[in-house]
């Protein structure tokens, strides 16, 4: 696990410079916390990737093939909270965020370093609540416990809604975290306007989690309390409303799929200027647009409810504010492919991924155009189409950008090279595995097939065969990812201070870095990956 | 051209007035958004292999936007954009609004069935009889958890609230049999809790019709706790196979007349007549004549409309808000009344009223018969 090979002129670095498991727990450095945010972010997509295949291999049959129907209604609901909640909100921001977002601002530390300690254990507990109510009973609600089916559902709710409730203390922490940092602690050169597009799309991010993530909390503890206390407020028998739920969840759930995809858009603008050697086209357009989705995402939340009652003209609006939605995300596809106009393109794995990214988001993103048409939901609302849809987005996004952070930021955090060639089967193998999963799922939508579905028609089945056969190759890519970056921590090549001759200021620091990120206070005296120049590699 | 897109998209048949319309501009926006999707990923593929690196120390020269390629860019899209919403607001608001002439059928979603009230008298589960060619409006409300009332085929779909009705509609245009299912996850047998359509036609809907109103199940006495079948009638495992030739069975049940019928007998039987008129006078307590979406002065001050959270509430918990110039006297009845009997209830009082149209603030679902009846 040293990368600096013992050699007498390596200095520590943050890996080895204190190697007990004391110092490890009870670290405040930010480059450790993300480390350790990192395995668990992992362990908890292994988690949610197992239901996952559980599900599909139910699926294979119209009728019972494996399980009964409680338990395929608790997996679809470990699967989606595991997923949602342990792995696609925290990864990237606090792995990934964690790690370079100092690096990036030339920075020591994050603003409080031990809070930001405090966010792992946080995060943990959370964690570990809800697995506890998972293996004591497991709920069987769905990742949106819509009320009044989760105010009475006789299983274990409860305590998967602490558990996501105190996540949700991680998130606002980590939020806090990060925009003072970049509000305080900015190296000198480090103007408004130089800042990288990563750390732009984890400030507009943190920005969302600290608003939104209390309106969450309280929507949890209201439903903890009328499953506890029985008060009546989600209940119509009690004087309560069922929708008022769905309101208050969508306000903060609809701006959280911006809390996943804005930090993996970010990874992607780093991404494709390294591997293009390029400035990123239209800078402040990407950093606008950040603000512009974190914005109007406020306020499109009504298009998760154009059937469930509301008026006619409030789904008009929510379906107007949408599409402003849409615009922003795809002023950014516009300026990532024209990043490369003009650039020096090596196809790298991490860049392989970006290419993935982009076509899911294109193609995600065109079919959540079609379902913010009123008129067009009405038939897709609930359906194979829509688990579809947010997972072409959702997760394909956050998903190939976690796998281009990964692979880009590898050597920075661990000093060593993974192989190029396993790495580059693993990563064709998972965007093709990906896209044989989900695009069968669009045409059952289209058939009619209605989402949490333990049994179909049986005409619906090969559509579901082919599914499931995509879903096995996604988990064989993810077998063969773990086996080479395990394998790299070890055997891999000693990586150079920029692997990828990239120009993102967290490559001043050596790689990894030591354990205070820099020997000497850096300068940021250009634009971050600026490659019109040749320039001699400096490390601080 | 319709045909093939469909068969394409893997579209169910069409089989009512919107399908059609909603279908094409489907076609429309999926073709185009692909073309521009693959438009713009064609294009992020020739770049990679137009400006792939040549030298490891290859400089790259500087690109700065101008303008014009913003407001082209973010231009364009929003148009095409904004113009698909507008065309499919239009849809949805004809699919959002009942015309005057339908017929009205209630439905009562519960785990796991579908239950079908007809204004005429018949009451059935799992099976719902229309004619073809004639607007249906339907009135849904669920017994516990919320329920989504979805027939591909038709391209409609809406949510049945517990505790609150709301409405869709559809013109059924060619006779024959149609799935319904239930898109709102609703716990265990969510997937097992499917219906059927049955679109008859004008003389064979009027004979059956004629059957019911008959046959023994309206000589059978109506009692509102009339048992139901807790088995869904449609299971999945039969739907699947689903033949015209072999109908999945259903059942009359014993119950008899609208939810609002069964809201007067429900009233009897518990006794809230014994302080309640119907017709205008006061008595012990406030009338329940006109009451629906009247204001009540409250004891303590404060008013409060007469909704049907209100309603609901007052039978509960009449404690909460005690109506202006009356006793506290009357008792909960909490665990009294099940939600089938709160729902008739609140049918009950609100077809006591005068004025029936001017009333009623527009915007949300509301229940009432449309030709006045
Ligand atoms: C950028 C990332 C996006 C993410 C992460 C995302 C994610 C999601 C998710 C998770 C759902 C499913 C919610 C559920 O029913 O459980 C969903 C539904 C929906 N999305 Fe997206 N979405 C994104 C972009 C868009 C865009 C750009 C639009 C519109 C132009 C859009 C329109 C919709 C609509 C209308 C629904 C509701 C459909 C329904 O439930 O019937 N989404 N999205
Ligand atoms: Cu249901």
């Amino acid at each position: 696990m040293n990368p600096s090979m013992a050699g007498s002129l390596a200095e520590p670095d943050y890996l080895n410079h204190e190697t007990t498991v004391r110092s490890w727990l009870l670290t405040r450095d930010h480059k450790r916390i993300g480390v350790m945010f990192l395995v668990l972010v992992i362990f908890a997509l292994l988690l949610g990737g197992t239901f996952a295949m559980l599900l599909r291999i139910e699926l294979l049959t119209p009728g019972p093939t494996i399980m009964g129907p409680m338990t395929y209604n608790r997996v679809f609901t470990l699967h989606g909270v595991t997923m949602v909640w342990l792995f696609m909100i925290p990864a990237i921001p606090s792995a990934f965020g964690n790690f370079v977002l100092p690096l990036m601002l030339g920075a020591k530390e994050v603003a409080f370093p031990r809070l930001n300690l405090a966010s792992v254990y946080i995060y943990a507990a959370g964690a570990a609540l809800t697995l506890f109510g998972m293996v004591w009973s497991g709920a069987d609600t769905g990742w949106t416990f819509y009320t009044p089916y989760s105010t009475t559902s006789p299983t274990a709710v409860t305590p998967i809604l602490l558990g996501v409730f105190i996540i949700g203390f991680s998130t606002i922490i980590t939020g806090l975290n990060f925009i003072t940092t970049t509000h305080t602690l900015r190296a000198p050169g480090m103007h408004w306007s130089r800042i990288p597009l990563f750390v732009w799309a984890i400030y507009g991010t943190s920005v969302i989690q600290v608003v939104a993530t209390p309106v969450l909390a309280m929507v949890l503890v209201l439903v903890a309390l009328e499953r506890v206390a029985g008060v009546g407020i989600f209940d119509p028998t009690r004087g309560g409303d069922p929708v008022l739920f769905q309101h208050m969840f969508w306000f903060y759930s609809h701006p959280a799929v911006y809390i996943m995809v804005l930090p993996a858009m970010g990874v992607i603008s780093e991404v494709v200027c390294a591997f293009s050697r390029k400035n990123i086209f239209g800078y402040r357009m990407i950093a606008a647009s950040t603000f512009g989705i974190a914005f109007v995402g406020f306020f499109s939340w009504g298009h998760h409810m154009f059937v469930s009652g509301q008026s006619t003209f409030g789904s008009g609006i929510f379906g107007v504010l949408s599409m402003l939605v849409a615009i922003f995300t795809a002023i950014k596809i516009f300026n990532w492919v024209a990043t490369m106009y003009g650039g020096a393109i090596d196809l790298k794995v991490p860049l392989l991924y970006v290419l993935g990214f982009i076509f899911l988001l294109t193609f995600g993103g065109m079919t959540g155009v079609a379902v913010a048409t009123t008129s067009l939901d009405v038939h897709w609302h609930d359906t194979y189409f829509i688990v579809a849809h947010f997972h072409y987005i959702m997760v394909g996004s956050v998903l190939m950008a976690f796998l281009a952070a990964l692979h880009y930021w590898w050597p920075k955090m661990f000093g060593r090279l993974f192989p190029e060639r396993w790495a580059f089967v693993a990563a064709c193998t998972i965007i093709f595995g990906f896209i044989v999963t989900f695009l069968p799922q669009f045409l059952l939508g289209n058939m009619g097939m209605p989402r949490r579905y333990y049994q179909y028609p049986s005409e619906m089945q090969w559509l579901n065969v082919l599914s499931t056969a995509g879903a096995s190759l996604l988990a064989f890519g993810f077998g063969l990812i773990g086996i080479y970056l395990l394998w790299s921590l070890r055997y891999g090549k000693v990586s150079p201070a920029s692997p990828w001759g990239s120009r993102g200021y967290e490559w001043f620091s050596a790689s990894p870095p030591g354990p205070h990120n820099f020997r000497e206070p850096p300068r940021f005296e250009r634009e971050v990956h600026d490659y019109t120049v040749s320039e001699a590699p400096h490390v601080y | 051209m319709n045909e093939f897109f469909r068969q394409v998209l893997f579209l169910p048949e069409q089989a009512s007035t919107f399908a059609r319309d909603v279908d094409h501009l489907h076609y429309v926006i999926l073709s185009t958004a692909m073309f521009m999707a693959t438009l713009i990923f064609g294009l992020a593929g020739l770049f990679l292999i137009r400006y792939r690196r040549r030298s490891e120390s290859q400089a790259t020269r500087k690109v700065q936007t101008s303008l014009f390629w913003e407001v082209l860019f973010v231009g364009s899209p929003l148009t095409v954009f904004l113009a698909w919403f507008f065309i499919g607001y239009h849809d949805f608001v004809w699919m959002q609004t009942p015309p005057p002439e339908a017929m009205d059928v209630y439905v009562v979603a519960k785990q796991w069935m579908w239950k079908f009230t007809y204004p005429e008298g018949p009451n059935s589960i799992g099976v719902l009889r229309v004619p073809v060619g004639r607007p249906v409006r339907l009135l849904l409300t669920s017994r516990d958890v919320i329920h989504s009332f979805y027939v591909p085929a038709f391209r409609v779909k809406q949510d049945a609230l517990p505790g609150a009705y709301t409405q869709t509609w559809f013109e059924v245009t060619r006779p024959g049999r149609y799935r319904v299912m239930c898109a709102e996850y609703c716990g265990l047998k969510h997937s097992e809790m499917w219906g059927e359509v049955v679109a008859l036609s004008p003389e064979d809907y009027a004979a059956w019709l004629r059957e019911q109103s008959a046959g023994p199940v309206a000589l059978r006495d109506a009692t509102p706790g009339a048992p139901e079948r807790d088995e869904p009638l449609v299971p999945a495992r039969l739907a699947m196979e689903y033949s015209a030739e072999a109908p999945h069975g259903e059942l009359m049940t014993a119950e008899r007349g609208t939810l609002a019928e069964r809201g007067e007998r429900v009233a009897a039987e518990k006794g809230c007549l014994r302080c309640h008129t119907v017709d205008g006078t006061a008595h012990i307590g406030p009338t329940w004549w006109g009451l629906y979406r009247r204001e009540e002065r409250l004891e303590g001050g404060g008013t409060v409309v007469a909704d049907e959270a209100y309603l609901t509430e007052s039978m509960m918990k009449p404690q909460v808000k005690q109506v202006e110039g009356y006793a506290l006297v009357m008792p909960s009845f909490q665990g009294q009344l099940d939600a089938a009997e709160v729902a008739a209830l609140i049918e009950y009082i609100r077809t006591l009223r005068g004025a029936r149209r001017d009333d009623i603030r527009p915007g949300g679902p509301v229940y009432e018969p449309i030709d006045g009846r």
